[in-house]
């Protein structure tokens, strides 16, 4: 087959408007909370923004609750990322290239969490933890977050693994290595940005959750569940719209970078929730 | 010639971890149980677990009169649920969530037929990045943005001045079903807000799916004599299909389970999830709560088997 460099077909220029019309649709909430978080005025969401200024970043720094409410995020996102790490890691680890009998059964039971709606999950969770007389706190926000954060490693190690060839650790093996140094020296290395990149995801999934988490918190708030709080107060709309900035550079970037480092894989990470 | 007598550099003689290791290596089963505990444990205690709780939960009776849950059995929960109020609530929240479904869908092609056909490289790594990063862009963070987006002192009030189409809107808002007294409580502004929450869901599968069809198949529909609408409609159309279905599948459920949306936009009128919540929550029912939920379930029971005979499961 003659190879010539074709330069792509060119697309009818009504997609392409549709196409790019329906990207801005997607960015332009966003690029408006970024530019109400500079927004002078008190009654911050009026159009068109009166004036810009850095005020409200400095104020929002000074609240305590604010402070509290992030600092309880990120403990409970990280809390919940190790758990999700150990757990997909070793479910990944059985079910890559083992078959037995349920083997489908189990991974729908990891998959449920996630699928299906949040009012569910949250709901069962917060039964079962009034059944057993747990009462709401930190650990019960971290046990859910963490339960339905092990998929997201789960799939990226499953996906990463499927593409190590197993004569690698047969090889390992021959060369004298036993079954720990094997999976020390060679698997790990292979799975260390598939890990990172479902780390990266279970952070931002456990930080941005809301639903599972006014269910299973008990008076602590989380820093979705203050933002939701402050939706009924409009005169702290200021300060409001440089949080919800906040939370979106600390949630949505990183997650893109996850993707960007899975992004050869089969599974790329980010395109199912 | 080497010396046949002397062993290569890494050999080395025994160590404690050889025969440990040996043993997981020969013993597949018991490796297999050994990774797989922690996680199954964790699974099928607490959240299996909690699943058959909120089951169990819904049979239990709900004291009117002491507002106090007693482990009574009972299915009047179930017969509640078919009752006039409760059956309006689930039909607004199934009619809103097919509604935004095939918004999302019809929204979502034509830029998911971009990226697939007319984009390489660059120019899709940018797209993808376009359409993942609103994905995960807060969910609170994109509600609480689009209260603001259409509140009245908002962006789309003051579009609709400049541009002088302000009675139109007006007149939109004046219809019976769609509009309301202001975008933001109207079902117009709430069906907008979950189409956009929704929309990068729809748009990924969409695309995975039409990148799946080969080239050479429009290649060889033209070929045989098809004019360019033809392949689209007979050939490539069918072939993207199931990722529109395994895209509505999320469209669908999450508006179904929804309650904060519902909540920030819109007329008064409870929706499946904001109905859970009230139950749950202020009243203290959770037995009808957890009725309630059985609702989104079945739906979604049969919304996945349909789907399933779309080819939607080879698509997620």
């Amino acid at each position: 087959m003659r190879s010539r460099r074709r330069p792509g077909p060119r697309a009818p220029w009504p997609l392409r408007i549709a196409a790019w019309a329906v990207l801005a649709f997607l960015h332009a909430p966003i690029a408006l909370v970024v530019i109400y978080a500079f927004n002078t005025e008190e009654a911050a969401f009026s159009f068109p923004p009166r004036g810009l200024t850095l005020r409200w970043f400095a104020e929002a720094a000074a609240r305590d609750d604010i402070l509290a409410a992030i600092a309880l995020s990120a403990r409970v996102a990280l809390t919940a990322t190790a758990g999700a790490l150990v757990l997909g890691t070793l479910a990944a680890l059985a079910l890559a290239r083992r078959q037995f009998a349920g083997k489908d059964l189990v991974a729908l039971a990891f998959i449920l969490p996630i699928a299906l709606p949040g009012i569910i999950t949250g709901i069962a969770l917060h039964s079962a933890f009034r059944l057993g007389g747990v009462t709401p706190g930190f650990w019960t926000i971290a046990i859910g977050h963490a339960t339905f954060c092990v998929v997201v490693v789960y799939n990226n190690a499953v996906a990463r693994l499927r593409r190590l060839p197993p004569s690698l650790i047969e090889a390992a093996m021959d060369l004298g290595a036993n079954g720990l140094t094997a999976f020390r020296t060679v698997v790990l290395p292979q799975l260390a940005t598939a890990l990172l990149a479902g780390g990266i995801l279970a952070f931002g999934l456990s930080f941005d959750e809301l639903i599972v988490t006014t269910f299973t918190a008990g008076h602590e708030q989380t820093l979705p569940i203050w933002l939701l709080d402050q939706l009924g107060r409009p005169r702290a709309v200021p300060v409001t719209n440089v949080v919800a900035l906040a939370v979106m550079a600390i949630t949505a970037l990183p997650i893109v970078a996850a993707w960007w480092l899975t992004r050869s894989t089969e599974d790329a990470s980010g395109s199912s929730r | 010639m080497t010396d046949a007598a002397s062993p290569g550099p890494r050999l080395r003689g025994r160590r404690p971890g050889d025969a440990v290791s040996t043993a997981f290596y020969r013993r597949r089963r018991l490796t297999l149980w050994l990774l797989l505990t922690p996680p199954l444990l964790w699974f099928g205690v607490v959240f299996a677990g909690a699943l058959f709780a909120l089951v169990w939960q819904s049979t239990y009776t709900f004291d009117d009169f002491a507002m106090q849950v007693t482990p009574a059995l009972t299915l009047a929960n179930y017969r509640a649920l078919a009752g006039g109020a409760n059956r309006d609530i689930v039909l607004r929240t199934v009619a809103m969530a097919s509604a935004v479904t095939v918004a999302c869908a019809v929204l979502g092609f034509p830029i998911a037929y971009y990226m697939a056909r007319y984009t390489r490289g660059a120019g899709r790594a940018l797209f993808y990045v376009g359409v993942m990063l609103p994905m995960w862009a807060s969910y609170i963070v994109k509600a609480y943005a689009w209260t603001m987006i259409l509140s009245r002192g908002g962006i789309v009030y003051w579009v609709a001045g400049r541009i002088g189409l302000g009675g139109a809107l007006d007149a939109l808002l004046a219809l019976p079903c769609v509009g309301g007294s202001s975008l933001s409580t109207s079902n117009l502004g709430r069906f907008l807000v979950f189409t956009y929450a929704w929309l990068p869901f729809m748009i990924l599968p969409m695309n995975a799916a039409i990148e799946r069809v080969p080239a050479r198949l429009l290649e060889a529909s033209a070929d045989l004599g098809a004019r360019p609408w033809q392949t689209f409609r007979l050939v490539l159309l069918p072939l993207a299909l199931p990722g529109a279905a395994a895209g509505s599948i999320f469209a669908f459920s999450l508006t179904l389970g929804d309650y904060i949306i519902p909540q920030l936009i819109g007329p008064p009128g409870l929706y499946i999830g904001t109905m859970v919540n009230l139950q749950q929550g202020a009243v203290g029912n959770l037995p009808m709560a957890a009725a309630f939920t059985a609702v989104p379930i079945a739906i979604m029971a049969i919304y996945l088997l349909l789907a399933r005979r779309l080819g939607a499961f080879d698509a997620l």
